[in-house]
């Protein structure tokens, strides 16, 4: 490096702690050398993140959040979304990459997730991390329901007109409070104005803060790996360097420049040649108009908000009102945050656990896939029993892993990592 | 295998990588920065506008939207022509020669194609305010004195004259845009093309 | 056998289907890449789709994408509006059509979008008389429809007939099936008539997204691009992770 660059550094760095952070961070933050497949997806959640701000950014240069209709009788948000789609420049890039991204965001999420569960990424030291992520998560979907909301289609209209209206279910206040919500009597212009503020500018700021959070938790107690196991036991005398630990930087910043490569690869697969994920990224009904008069006759949310909104309808009204159904689903996302404190196992790692655990997590994820996919139906009987059926398991899997975890048949865990 | 060697093939390839990885993210950006340009509704909107022009009376002017501008019409009487020539000293630019200011067959002493018909666009070449009228060979506190008819423009005070010419010690450095524009008969003018793929 | 679980889940997903109609459509092949086709279906679309229904996202100049110019787009295609840069609007006011019919005719610009080639494919070509309804006309994939038959003149008119069980080896179950046939044969023959109808629906595909074959074309370079950088970051990363044992 020549001298002039170094000076130019080091008067940065008199005043601001430049080097400092990039060795703390990166170059000198000592991840364990082991992590697998599963490792990928918490930077992939950064990069779709980026990529929504930045889409959203510019597509906020041309949407128009206004309800009322033009002169050819069609909203004036929905118009300015084809027109995004058609008159802008490269705009349906833009578009389709904000709309495939949000499914896309789930999916890592999602996977992200699961990865924390198998490896007990959630077990102490880690719980302020986990629950960050829990909080990034709920962030997350109110992100993405008020981002539905905008482009004034049916499937927008009515699937927030159903969600909203489930505030109505609680005790006493719950009528003024879905109505202080919309800030109408129903969805209107009132309501997408505001969906609009809190999804590009309030809700994204607060995830960028949780994400920071999330991040300067992680490197401060450092990460898990699949193993399950402190590689800060074993640090090399001299250097106090974890002996399993290798610098995040070049090591894991080439491994997540390939796992990014991959996962663009899937995502342009997606974007360019099926940008309606079969109807599932994109509703066929959200090409309609939002028409206040004429619900469609199927609706459901979207696939990720599909296995909660299966446990809403698997909930039998009581008193004639929906609030229990309402309250299970926001327990369902509750006890995700007591995780931390259900698991009661000597090891971390699905690696050293037993039969036990290994089935109720089976148990679990597959509830999860039915529930999800119970949620796109429409209610039948056997359907509505089913729900109830997996709704149990899904809540099974927290309320007794206190018990299941402590008397699960572990296997001993190594001293050190593994190899990969 | 030398340390030196590892760090050949290394450094190759992070150059490569980096080189196609950049290549990618300047390629990523196209778009964007391509949306921010107007789209395919202000560029139709800016599409070629044709103006009748058979009922503007002598000495008379129409203002008609090209692009969102205004562009003005000026019908020309003979009087207002013969004034035209009486104050070139007074011009920066007399004889029209910044040739980004009119289309060749404009460079004119009349500044247009035939000469009772002038069309400009009317936005002052200095920050882009709309002049307005002073037709009339009156002077007054805003013209100043000798006023052979012409255009001020009420944000900095520039002057034109009926050719739409700027007077010396005005704000605005040239003459106002003339666009480019033929004529399909007589009294028909398409503005916005000429037919040499202006 | 955890992992087989869940990939057997993951495998299962795209399964999820959503629950088929109970019409069965008839599948049409479209081709956004048939310009021929395209300005057949434009021509189509203008001449009997228009007087009554919008498609204010379409502008005439875009119909460029088909192969014209714009003179041609003018001269031939500009059936309503004064510039190309307007966008297709009914001839009738939106307060008439809705007087006439009951329901204002929807807006066509995302009808493929929303309903599917197959739909539209099936349900122009199964119109038939109803002297019960106000216009005459009734269709079996949309019951009791407010719009006339537009084409009818092309078609002919159909009228629904009951057939009896020996009419068809599919309907044995013995139940009166009804069925669709020719009362009054139209201008064209029927493989004419689903020619002109395959590709007024061919336009409205074109017309639901008319960036598609850019996006298309746009998705290969950068699939081709990805590999490339994806086989160059393969070897960064094996390169550097020689050192680790």
């Amino acid at each position: 490096m020549s001298s002039k660059v170094q000076q130019f550094l080091g008067w940065i760095d008199d005043r601001f702690p430049l080097t400092a952070t990039w060795k703390q961070h990166l170059s000198e933050y000592y991840a364990p050398k082991n992590f697998n497949f599963w490792y990928f997806f918490g930077s992939l959640a950064l990069l779709v993140l980026v990529m929504q701000i930045v889409t959203g950014i510019f597509l906020t240069m041309h949407y128009k959040p206004d309800a009322s209709l033009n002169a050819a009788g069609v909203s004036v948000a929905f118009a300015s979304v084809e027109y995004i789609m058609r008159d802008v420049d490269w705009g349906w890039l833009i578009r389709y990459l904000h709309s495939t991204g949000a499914s896309m965001f789930f999916v890592v999420v999602y996977l992200h997730m699961y990865r924390g569960l198998i490896y007990g990424s959630y077990r102490k030291p880690r719980e302020l991390i986990w629950i960050f992520g829990c909080f990034i998560y709920v962030a997350l979907m109110a992100e993405a329901f008020m981002g539905y909301l905008l482009p004034w289609g049916q499937m927008s209209f009515w699937g927030a007109q159903v969600i909203i209206n489930l505030f109505d279910a609680i005790p006493f206040i719950g009528p003024d409070v879905s109505t202080w919500i919309r800030g109408d009597f129903v969805i209107s212009g009132a309501t997408l104005n505001r969906f609009f503020a809190f999804h590009v500018i309030a809700v994204p700021l607060v995830l960028l803060g949780l994400v920071v959070m999330h991040l300067v938790a992680l490197h401060e107690v450092g990460s898990n790996n699949p193993d399950g196991i402190e590689i800060k036991k074993h640090k090399d005398p001299n250097t106090g360097i974890p002996l399993d630990g290798i610098p995040f930087h070049p090591y894991y910043t080439v491994k997540d420049i390939l796992g990014v490569c991959v996962f663009l690869i899937v995502f342009a697969v997606i974007l360019f040649f099926t940008p309606e994920g079969g109807g599932y990224f994109l509703e066929a009904n959200n090409f309609i108009p939002a028409d206040p008069f004429k619900t469609p006759e199927h609706i459901a949310p979207l696939w990720y908000f599909t296995a909660f909104y299966s446990i809403l309808r698997a909930v039998p009204p009581l008193f004639n009102s929906q609030f229990p159904g309402v309250i299970a689903m926001g327990l369902a996302i509750v006890v995700m945050f007591l995780l931390p404190w259900l698991d009661r196992s000597p090891v971390k790692s699905i690696r050293y656990r037993g039969a036990l655990y290994k089935w109720a997590l089976a148990l679990f994820v597959i509830a999860f896939f039915v529930l999800s996919y119970l949620g796109t139906q429409s209610v039948s009987e056997t359907k509505t029993w089913l729900a109830r059926i997996f709704s149990i398991i899904y809540f099974l899997f927290f309320i007794l892993m206190p018990w299941y975890s402590r008397a699960d048949k572990t296997k001993p865990e190594p001293e050190r990592v593994t190899a990969c | 295998m030398s340390n030196n060697e590892i760090n050949r093939t290394r450094r190759n390839l992070i150059i490569a990588t980096a080189t196609v990885g950049g290549a990618g993210v300047v390629a990523a950006a196209v778009p964007f920065v391509a949306s921010m340009m107007p789209s395919a509704l202000a560029k139709g909107l800016g599409a070629p506008i044709e103006v009748d022009i058979g009922k503007l009376e002598s000495g008379a002017k129409l203002t008609v939207a090209w692009r969102g501008k205004p562009v003005w019409i000026i019908s020309r009487t003979k009087d207002m022509l013969q004034r035209l020539d009486k104050h070139d000293d007074r011009l920066t630019d007399p004889k029209s020669e910044v040739t980004s200011q009119q289309p060749d067959y404009c460079k004119n002493p009349t500044r247009s194609i035939k000469p009772e018909y002038m069309i400009a666009v009317g936005i002052c070449t200095h920050l882009g305010c709309s002049p307005s009228d002073k037709l009339k060979p009156e002077s007054d506190n805003e013209t100043g004195p000798n006023w052979d008819g012409g255009f001020y423009c009420p944000c900095h005070g520039s002057r034109f004259d009926l050719a739409t010419r700027v007077y010396k010690g005005s704000p605005a450095p040239t003459n106002l845009v003339v666009p480019p524009h033929k004529y399909l008969t007589d009294t028909m003018i398409r503005i916005g093309d000429d037919g040499k793929g202006a | 056998m955890l992992k087989k679980i869940i990939l057997a889940a993951l495998l299962c997903a795209p399964l999820w289907a959503q629950a088929s109609e109970e019409v069965t459509l008839d599948h049409v092949q479209t081709n956004v890449e048939d310009k021929l086709s395209l300005q057949r279906g434009a021509r189509t679309f203008v001449n009997y789709c228009v007087g009554c229904h919008s498609a204010s996202f379409m502008r005439y100049s875009r119909l460029e994408d088909l192969g014209l110019t714009d003179k041609q787009i003018v001269a031939n295609l500009m059936v309503t509006g004064e510039k190309p840069v307007e966008t297709m609007t009914a001839t009738m006011r939106r307060e008439d059509a809705k007087n006439a019919f009951g329901v204002a005719p929807p807006d066509l610009s995302l009808i493929a979008r929303s309903r599917g080639a197959d739909w539209l494919y099936t349900y122009l070509r199964t119109f038939y008389r109803d002297p019960s309804r106000p216009t005459g006309w009734n269709n079996t994939t949309f019951p009791s429809v407010a719009m006339p038959h537009a084409l009818w003149e092309q078609q002919g008119e159909q009228v629904l007939q009951e057939v009896k069980a020996e009419a068809g080896k599919e309907h044995a179950e013995g139940h009166a099936e009804k069925h669709l046939v020719m009362g009054k044969p139209g201008k064209l023959s029927p493989a004419e008539y689903d020619a002109m109808v395959k590709d007024l629906v061919n336009f409205t595909v074109y017309m639901g997204e008319p960036a598609q074959t850019q996006r298309k074309i746009t998705g290969i370079y950068v699939l081709f691009f990805l590999f490339f950088l994806t086989i160059l970051a393969y070897f960064l990363k094996k390169e550097f992770w020689k050192d680790i044992h």
